[in-house]
């Protein structure tokens, strides 16, 4: 059994215990409710759909090697900022921005700048910050959290630094 | 039109509609109202434009069976995503129901201070899933009272702490070293986010409950 498998398992053994408690709070409440969160499924679903499928796209069409090149143990305090920018413009999903930082890496990027990279990445991804945070935050939240964390990702490196690690 | 701001959940329209006096009736207060969500806006149709772009430049630079190739690669992740999602919207109608709302506004509220940051941070590491589950839940627990810099703590501790997607993800990739150190200086991150956002909103008169 999967690692993944077992998150997914676990979501749903949270989501049916929540069911059963509000079921025995109120029954109608519970169909209420239950209908609300699976019409707000419904209506995510064609966000998703063309969110996931074109990420694939744009991955394929990303220079990975130059993103690489940029991002050199000596590119300093520019070097991070290409790598906030393009963390942003990398597509979510789970796996192209770590595939991006571990070629980088391989392709000798330094640690920090990688660092700041994912960070970036992990944190506003312009893909996942559209299909899925604009779908479901109110909207000012959204651009309020975009402006806290724009220093977040040079702060990981630059903490990165400072511990130790170069 | 400031309404069009304010389209899912209303921190400030739900302080509004909080009864005056909090102790009495608050945990089987009648649930909130949600705002209806449109299926299609101008973000969805701006990812649109970008995703059709990108897998047109694709098909003609590539070719039909690379363009295939990655299309029933992202249908299947599409189909793996499924279940999660549903499953999210679920936790996030059914918490919206059951969160004591005095708890939630003691613990992570307005006033809640340093102290709700750092619970809003552990809150952030030990739900899983991704963001697919974080940003419903963020919004449920926005709308029964947290304010806006634990939401923000929340949503940065799970993208940067959230332990499903390093052991799943970024172990497998980077290897313990590297996640190490990425994680250590992590951990105050969604701290300084949070107090970074609640200045912000302070600056801006966002989510405090101003009068609009």
């Amino acid at each position: 059994m999967s690692l993944a498998f077992m998150v997914d398992a676990l979501l749903w053994v949270i989501a049916i215990v929540l069911g059963i408690l509000v079921w025995r709070r109120s029954v109608p409440l519970f169909k209420q409710y239950g209908g609300e969160g699976a019409t707000d499924f419904l209506k995510l679903v064609p966000r998703i759909a063309i969110g996931v499928t074109g990420a694939g796209f744009v991955a394929e069409l990303l220079p990975q090697q130059t993103v690489a090149e940029w991002l050199g143990p000596d590119s300093g305090f520019l070097g991070l900022i290409i790598a906030t920018v393009g963390g942003f413009l990398t597509p979510g999903g789970p796996v192209v921005g770590f595939a991006i930082g571990v070629s980088a890496l391989k392709a000798g990027a330094g640690v920090p700048q990688v660092i700041c990279y994912v960070t970036a990445w992990a944190l506003f991804a312009m893909q996942r910050l559209f299909v899925w945070e604009f779908g479901v935050m109110p909207q000012r939240l959204v651009w309020l959290r975009l402006a806290a964390s724009l220093p977040v990702p040079i702060l990981a490196a630059v903490a990165a630094m400072l511990l130790g690690r170069p | 039109m400031p309404n069009a701001w304010c389209r899912v959940f209303d921190a400030k329209c739900i302080m509004r509609s909080r009864p005056s006096n909090p102790g009495s009736l608050l945990s089987f207060e009648p649930p909130l109202t949600r705002r209806k969500r449109p299926s299609f806006d101008w973000s969805t149709i701006f990812i649109a434009v970008v995703m059709t772009s990108a897998a047109v430049i694709v098909y003609l630079r590539d070719g039909q069976e690379r363009f295939l190739e990655i299309l029933f690669h992202d249908f299947w992740m599409v189909v793996d995503i499924m279940p999660k999602v549903l499953a999210a919207c679920l936790i996030a109608a059914f918490v919206a129901v059951l969160m004591p709302r005095d708890a939630v506004v003691r613990w992570v509220g307005a006033e809640s201070g340093f102290l709700g940051l750092v619970i809003a941070t552990i809150a952030g590491i030990i739900v899983p899933g991704g963001p697919i589950t974080v940003f419903p839940i963020a919004a449920a627990f926005l709308a029964v009272g947290a304010d806006v810099g634990a939401t923000i703590a929340f949503v940065t501790s799970w993208t940067l702490l959230g332990y499903s997607r390093i052991l799943i993800w970024e172990m497998p990739f980077f290897g313990y070293d590297f996640v190490f150190w990425r994680f250590l200086p992590a951990l105050a991150l969604p701290i300084v986010a949070g107090l970074l956002a609640r200045a912000l909103a302070g600056w801006f008169g966002i989510g405090r409950g101003a009068p609009p």
